[in-house]
C-alpha cells in the first residue's frame, strides 16, 4: 500500500530511483555504441547483444555462484557478437545497417534458445550499495539502493570523453570515423580499428544486459528487454556522440521508462501500456526536433552510414 | 550474347542466395549437433514439417501469406534506398483498425464488412509507414530507427486498446476485442485449408512487381533510389515518390494484419504480434527486394516456421531454434553480398 503521507510525491521519488536503476543499461549500451560509431561504423544489433548479455550473465552467475563473473561473461559474449558484426562488415559490399538488424534477430534468438532452461532457477544477484541510510522514508531508501555498475558507468562517461579528446587511441579512433582515407594514409588499418571499437562497444552492451538479469528486474525471461538496447542506439544520435551527453540522456530515458511503474505504485493503472511507451515516443520526438533535412548533424562522424 | 549476359546475371542472383541458404543450413546443423542431436534428423524433420505432407504444405502456405505482404513493406521502400523495418507495427495497426471497422458495422452484409476491413486495415498500415517516410524526407530522421520505434509504440497502443477501450469483458485470460463474427470470416481456397489471404498476397506481389519494373512511376522510384541528386535534376518529385511508395508498403503490411484477423484469429489481441513483420524483413533481403522473388522466398521461410512445431515435438528443440536459424540465414545472406561479381566464369559470360 502506498504511503499516504507522501501522496503524489512518490511519483518523482520513484522516477528518481527509476532514473538511476533503469538508466544503467541505457548508459552502458549508449557508451558502447558511442565508441563504435566514433570509429565510423554503426551497430544496430546492440538490442540482441543486450539480451544475449543478460542471458549469459545470468547463466554464469547461476553456474558459478558469482554475479561478478556473470558480468564478465556477459561482456565477453557481447564482445564476440560485436566481433562477428565487425568481421562481416569488413568484407566489401556488406551493409552495416542491415547486418545490425540481422544480429539483433540472431542475438535475441540465440539468447532465447540457450536461456530456455534458465527461466526457473534463481541466480545470485549483484549487491547494491545503500546511499539512503540518512532517510527514514522507505521509498527514498529504495530509490537510493545504487548498484556498483551504475557507478562504473558514471565514471566511464568522463573517462571516455577525455580518452576521445586527449589520447592517441582516441585520436586514431576518431580519424577512422572522420576519414578512412586519412587513417589509411597514416598507416592504420581501418578495419582493425573498427573491429576493436565494435568489440569494445559489444562488451559494454553485454555488461548493460547483465545488469537487467542480475540486478533490475533481476531475473531471466524472454520479455526482459523490450527495445532498451535499440533505444540506446538512437540515444547516441541525440547525444551527438558525446559520452557525457550520453550519460545525461540515459538518466532522462531511465526516468521516462520509470514513469509507468511509478504511476502504478500510487494507484494510477489507467494507460499503463501507454506510459511504458514513453521512452520510444520521447526518442522519436527528440529525433524530430534535433534532425534536419538540410544539413548533417553536428558532431556526426563523417564516415557514418546512417547520417550520410 | 545479350541473352547469355542476362542469364549469367540471373544465375548469379539465384546462385549466391542459394549458397548462403546452404551455408546457413550447415551452420544450423552444426549448432544443433553440438547439443547432441543428429543434424540429419534435423534436416529430415525440417523437410517433413515444411513440405513433407499435404498437411504441412497447407501450414506452410498459410504462414507464407502474411510474409509475402510484410516483405513487400520492406522491399518497396528499398527501391528508393530506404531501409524500413517497421512492418510489424503497420501489421498491428492494420489489424487493430480493421477489427474496429468490422465491429462498427454489425448488420452489414459480410462482403461489405470484409471489403471495408481490408480498406481500413490497408489505410492504417499505410499511414503508419508514411510517418517514417515523411519524417525521413521532411525532417531528416533516419527511417530505420523511426520505423522500429513505431513498432514498439504500436505494440503499446495495441495492448492499451485491447485491454482498455475495445476489450471484450468476457475475455478473461487473454484480453481481446470482441469477435467479428463467423459470418464475416474469409473462407479457404476450395480443396485446401489455406485461406484466401495467400491469393491476395500473390496478387499483391505481382502488382507490385509490375508497378516497380514496368511503369514510369516505378522507374522514377528506382532512379531516385539509385541517385537522388540525378532524380532531382531531372525534375522528379522525390518527396511525393517517398510518400506514395511508403503508403503502398505500409498498406501491404496493414493487409497482412487484416487477413490475420479476418481469416485466422477473428479478433485482435496480443497473439497478432508473433513476428511476421520481422520475418518479412528477412524475406525481403533474401529476395533482394524483388517482389516476384518474394513469393517463393516467403513460402520457404513459411516452411521453416511451420517446421518449428515438429522440431519441438520430435527433437525437443526450444521454439526459439527457428529464430536462431532465421538469424543465421539473415547473417549469411548479408555476408554473401560480397560474393557478387566474384565468379570468374559468370564474369566472362557477362562481359
Amino acid at each position: 500500500m502506498a504511503d499516504t503521507s507522501l501522496g503524489y510525491w512518490l511519483v518523482p521519488i520513484a522516477m528518481l530511483g527509476g532514473a538511476v536503476r533503469v538508466s544503467t543499461p541505457f548508459l552502458f549500451v549508449s557508451l558502447g555504441e558511442c565508441i563504435t560509431e566514433r570509429s565510423g561504423r554503426i551497430n544496430l544489433g546492440l538490442e540482441g547483444t543486450l539480451v544475449m548479455g543478460a542471458m549469459s550473465g545470468y547463466a554464469t552467475s547461476y553456474l558459478t555462484g558469482s554475479p561478478f563473473l556473470g558480468v564478465l561473461a556477459a561482456g565477453i559474449a557481447g564482445a564476440l557478437l560485436g566481433g562477428l558484426h565487425a568481421a562481416i562488415c569488413s568484407l566489401p559490399k556488406v551493409n552495416d545497417i542491415a547486418l545490425g538488424i540481422a544480429l539483433m534477430l540472431f542475438g535475441t534468438g540465440l539468447a532465447f534458445y540457450l536461456g530456455k532452461p534458465l527461466i526457473e532457477p534463481t541466480a545470485p544477484r549483484l549487491p547494491a550499495i545503500d546511499f539512503g541510510w540518512w532517510s527514514d522514508i522507505p521509498q527514498v531508501k529504495a530509490a537510493l539502493q545504487i548498484n556498483v555498475l551504475f557507478l562504473i558507468g558514471v565514471a566511464l562517461a568522463p573517462l571516455l570523453l577525455w580518452a576521445f579528446r586527449s589520447t592517441r587511441w582516441g585520436l586514431v579512433l576518431r580519424t577512422a570515423g572522420e576519414s578512412a582515407d586519412a587513417a589509411l594514409a597514416m598507416g592504420y588499418s581501418v578495419n582493425w580499428i573498427r573491429l576493436r571499437a565494435t568489440m569494445t562497444g559489444g562488451f559494454l552492451a553485454g555488461v548493460g544486459g547483465s545488469f537487467l538479469s542480475l540486478f533490475y528486474p533481476g531475473s531471466w525471461n524472454e520479455g526482459l528487454s523490450s527495445g532498451q538496447g535499440f533505444t540506446a542506439v538512437a540515444l547516441v544520435i541525440f547525444a551527438r556522440w558525446n559520452p557525457m551527453a550520453c550519460f545525461g540522456a540515459s538518466l532522462l530515458f531511465g526516468a521516462a521508462a520509470a514513469l509507468g511503474p511509478a504511476l502504478q505504485s500510487v494507484g494510477i493503472t489507467q494507460g499503463y501500456y501507454l506510459f511504458n511507451a514513453t521512452p520510444y515516443a520521447l526518442t522519436l520526438v527528440i529525433m524530430i526536433i534535433t534532425c534536419s533535412p538540410k544539413r548533417r548533424l553536428i558532431g556526426a562522424p563523417a564516415e557514418l552510414s546512417i547520417t550520410k | 550474347m545479350a541473352i547469355a549476359r542476362r542469364l549469367a546475371s540471373a544465375a548469379e542472383y539465384i546462385l549466391v542466395p542459394a549458397l548462403a541458404l546452404l551455408c546457413s543450413l550447415v551452420l544450423f546443423g552444426a549448432f544443433v549437433g553440438v547439443s547432441g542431436r543428429s543434424p540429419l534428423d534435423l534436416y529430415f524433420y525440417m523437410y517433413q514439417g515444411a513440405f513433407g505432407t499435404w498437411f504441412s504444405w497447407q501450414n506452410t502456405l498459410t504462414r507464407a501469406a502474411p510474409l509475402i505482404l510484410t516483405a513487400l513493406c520492406t522491399a518497396l521502400p528499398a527501391q528508393l534506398g530506404l531501409v524500413i523495418i517497421g512492418g510489424e507495427g503497420a501489421l498491428l495497426m492494420g489489424a487493430l483498425a480493421a477489427t474496429a471497422a468490422g465491429l462498427a458495422m454489425p448488420s452489414a452484409p459480410p462482403l461489405v464488412v470484409q471489403m471495408s476491413m481490408l480498406l481500413v486495415g490497408a489505410a492504417a498500415g499505410g499511414i503508419w509507414i508514411v510517418l517514417s517516410g515523411a519524417l525521413q524526407h521532411y525532417r531528416g530522421v533516419n527511417e530505420t530507427i523511426s520505423s522500429l520505434l513505431l513498432v514498439y509504440i504500436a505494440i503499446a497502443l495495441l495492448n492499451h486498446i485491447v485491454e482498455g477501450p475495445m476489450r471484450d469483458p468476457t475475455s478473461l485470460n487473454k484480453p481481446s476485442t470482441r469477435d467479428i463474427g463467423a459470418a464475416n470470416m474469409i473462407g479457404t481456397i476450395p480443396g485446401t485449408d489455406v485461406h484466401w489471404g495467400l491469393a491476395l498476397g500473390v496478387v499483391a506481389a505481382v502488382v507490385c512487381y509490375v508497378l516497380i519494373f514496368h511503369t514510369t512511376f516505378g522507374f522514377a522510384a528506382r532512379v531516385s533510389g539509385g541517385n537522388i541528386r540525378a532524380a532531382k535534376i531531372v525534375g522528379l518529385n522525390v518527396g511525393r515518390l517517398i510518400l506514395i511508395v511508403c503508403m503502398i508498403a505500409g498498406a501491404m503490411a496493414g493487409l497482412a494484419g487484416t487477413i490475420e484477423v479476418v481469416a485466422v484469429q477473428g479478433r485482435a489481441n496480443a497473439n497478432l504480434a508473433v513476428g511476421y513483420g520481422f520475418t518479412g524483413i528477412l524475406v525481403a533481403f533474401l529476395a533482394r527486394h524483388n517482389p516476384l522473388a518474394i513469393i517463393p522466398v516467403a513460402i520457404l521461410l513459411g516452411g521453416i516456421g511451420a517446421s518449428g512445431g515438429l522440431l519441438q515435438r520430435r527433437l525437443g528443440l526450444p521454439d526459439a531454434s527457428i529464430l536462431v536459424l532465421q538469424g543465421i540465414i539473415f547473417i549469411c545472406v548479408l555476408a554473401s553480398e560480397t560474393l557478387y561479381g566474384r565468379f570468374p566464369l559468370l564474369n566472362r559470360l557477362k562481359a
